[in-house]
């Protein structure tokens, strides 16, 4: 089992899920290159499965390792806050 | 608009199985569109939505989906278990879903766009699930607080609104109210239909709720704020401004209890269905009187329904015992019902609905409410006669035949104070207690009777070990022998 477990939630390919798809695949190259996986999950085909992450806005990545979990959504665009929201960085107080 | 308006057909109602509610709305929410329940915390928002979704998957065949922003499964059902509802088993029989929407700002980093199709994929499922044709989103604007965007998230609600009336899903949206708008959020923008308004004032220490429908496009409503009821069997609306005087006046008699007293109006006893005043000082005998009443409806096996607003049902029963008159026995066999309250635990309205909830759960044949002047101190004269019209038009609507007695502070009070309601009632009859020979006896006399010959004669009558026994008339004062008679009877 790898260090990050990440799960990307999406709804079909829309751009939104194909931007955000490969904006996590560059974030976790350069970051958590070896460490990680990414297992995405389509709910237009498992619709079952948004219930138990309680997933609501899409595209919406967790991450299921390490604890606590952790939920990010939106298409990842900016990478500093989706590194904070990894616990990659260290959040800054709010401006 | 408005011509288009009177071209259109009524709209397609789906029914809440909310009593009254349905009255008022002219037979239930717009039917595939969503309706906007506000008000305040406790106002009795989720319980009326829960209501429209059980009542919907139970009474209409209509399936449900419960999205709960704020309690999870277990907690609502929990909630709403005090009210006689079971969503449990409505779950496992596939007529209802709880799907509890989660959301912690805490835990969720907004970055880049997004929308909200994961909501709408899990509503989809729960809809497909369980076939649903209503839904209840309770509150969606919690989601206001978890999520950051607002420009998004207005926007998606916008699509989820569209989306639902695509699907011809009838729908309530619950929203807590706004300093100025009924919705925190505005969500009145987005919904258009139907909007319910409900209300939890306090006043001299006194709860009422209320609810009124301030907007229902394309139907007809009643407009007044109507009082409504929460307890173990739900939701109670009470849509007291459309009675009207249409009841039945039936010409069946029924009995007074007492041979002679039925002879003092017309012969017969009081007209069903009719309301019979018995007005007097205290221990002059009105509840002896009424149970007399209540001990001869329950002996022709009708069902009556006594309101104590003075004594414990306990305490009622064993003097009536004393006196001769076994009322416990309907009690036990369950023709007889007390309902036994404290006139100032409730505002009068509440207690208006728990009587109408009364009366429908057990519907009885007869009605007894002893004291009646005891609620008059709940509120204004104005109210009070407004409330007993209330009462006393249901009673008639239903065909129940009521007794209210009427406790006077003085003898020269008894015809005024009662001038309030007096007009309300179709038999008045006087108790009065007078000194006589260093003895104080009682008297009973037939002030009016609508509709019958009434005795205009003052008869003296005494309690004794077995109740009730009215003197000859032509002797009371006269014969000196007979009143002799009855003294030594008597044992002091």
């Amino acid at each position: 089992m790898s260090e990050y477990a990440l799960k990307l939630y999406v709804a079909g390919q829309t751009p939104k899920a194909v931007r955000a798809f490969s904006n996590l695949r560059k974030i976790c190259e350069e970051h958590l290159e070896g460490r990680y996986s990414i297992e995405v999950i389509d709910l237009v085909e498992n619709p079952q499965l948004g219930r138990g992450d309680q997933i609501l806005a899409l595209p919406t990545l967790v991450r299921q390792l390490p604890a606590p979990i952790k939920k990010i959504i939106g298409d990842l665009s900016n990478t500093e806050r989706v590194l904070v929201g990894l616990d990659l960085r260290p959040r800054r107080s709010t401006t | 608009m408005a011509k288009r308006r009177l071209e259109r057909p009524e709209l397609h109602k789906a029914p809440t199985g909310i009593p009254g509610l349905d009255d008022i709305t002219n037979g239930g929410l717009p039917q595939g569109r969503p309706t906007l329940v506000s008000g305040g915390p406790g106002s009795g928002k989720t319980l009326l939505g829960v209501s429209f979704l059980v009542n919907g998957a139970q009474q209409f065949s209509e399936p449900g989906v419960l999205l709960s922003f704020e309690e999870n499964a277990a907690e609502l059902a929990q909630d709403v278990r005090s009210l006689g509802y079971d969503l449990d088993t409505l779950v496992a029989q596939k007529k209802l879903i709880v799907d509890y929407v989660h959301v912690d700002r805490s835990e969720i980093e907004e970055t880049g766009e997004y929308d909200l199709e994961g909501l709408f994929v899990r509503l989809e499922l729960a809809i497909r699930e369980v076939g649903a044709k209503r839904v209840m989103l309770d509150t969606i604007e919690t989601l206001f607080g978890g999520l950051k965007d607002t420009g998004i998230l207005r926007a998606e609600l916008r699509r989820l609104f569209r989306w639902m009336r695509d699907r011809g899903l009838t729908v309530v949206i619950t929203a807590e109210r706004g300093e100025q708008m009924f919705t925190r959020q505005g969500l009145e923008e987005y919904i258009t239909d139907a909007v319910i308004s409900l209300d939890h004032r306090v006043h001299d220490q006194i709860s009422t709720r209320r609810i009124r429908v301030v907007k229902y496009r394309g139907s007809t409503h009643g407009t007044n704020e109507y009082p409504f009821l929460i307890n173990r069997d739900g939701i109670t609306v009470l849509p007291v401004t459309s009675m009207l005087l249409e009841h039945e006046a039936p010409s069946e008699r029924v009995s007074t209890g007492l041979p002679a007293l039925d002879e003092m109006v017309g012969g017969k006893g009081y007209y069903r269905a009719s309301t019979v005043l018995m007005s007097g000082t205290a221990g002059t005998g009105k509840t002896t009187l009424a149970a007399h009443f209540v001990d001869a409806a329950c002996a022709r096996g009708e069902k009556c329904l006594y309101f104590l607003f003075e004594e414990s049902p306990q305490q009622l029963m064993r003097n009536m015992r004393a006196a001769g008159i076994d009322i416990q026995r309907w009690y036990d066999k369950g023709l007889l019902q007390f309902h036994a309250d404290r006139p100032n635990r409730h505002g009068l309205e509440t207690h208006l609905l728990e009587m109408h909830h009364a009366v429908e759960v057990f519907d009885p044949d007869v009605v007894v409410m002893d004291p009646i002047t005891n609620l008059m101190a709940v509120g204004t004269q104005v109210d009070v006669r407004a409330m007993l019209t209330r009462v006393i038009d249901y009673l008639k609507t239903r065909g129940v035949t009521a007794l209210f007695t009427s406790l006077a502070t003085s003898v020269q009070s008894l015809e005024q104070t009662e001038a309030l309601i007096s007009s309300l009632m179709d038999t008045w009859i006087l108790v009065a207690i007078k000194e006589e020979n260093r003895k104080r006896k009682r008297w009973v006399y037939v002030l009016k009777s609508r509709g019958m010959p009434h005795s205009h004669d003052v008869r003296g009558f005494e309690i004794g070990a077995q109740g009730v026994r009215l003197m000859p008339i032509e002797n009371d004062a006269a014969t000196p022998a007979k009143a002799k008679r009855t003294k030594a009877r008597r044992p002091k």
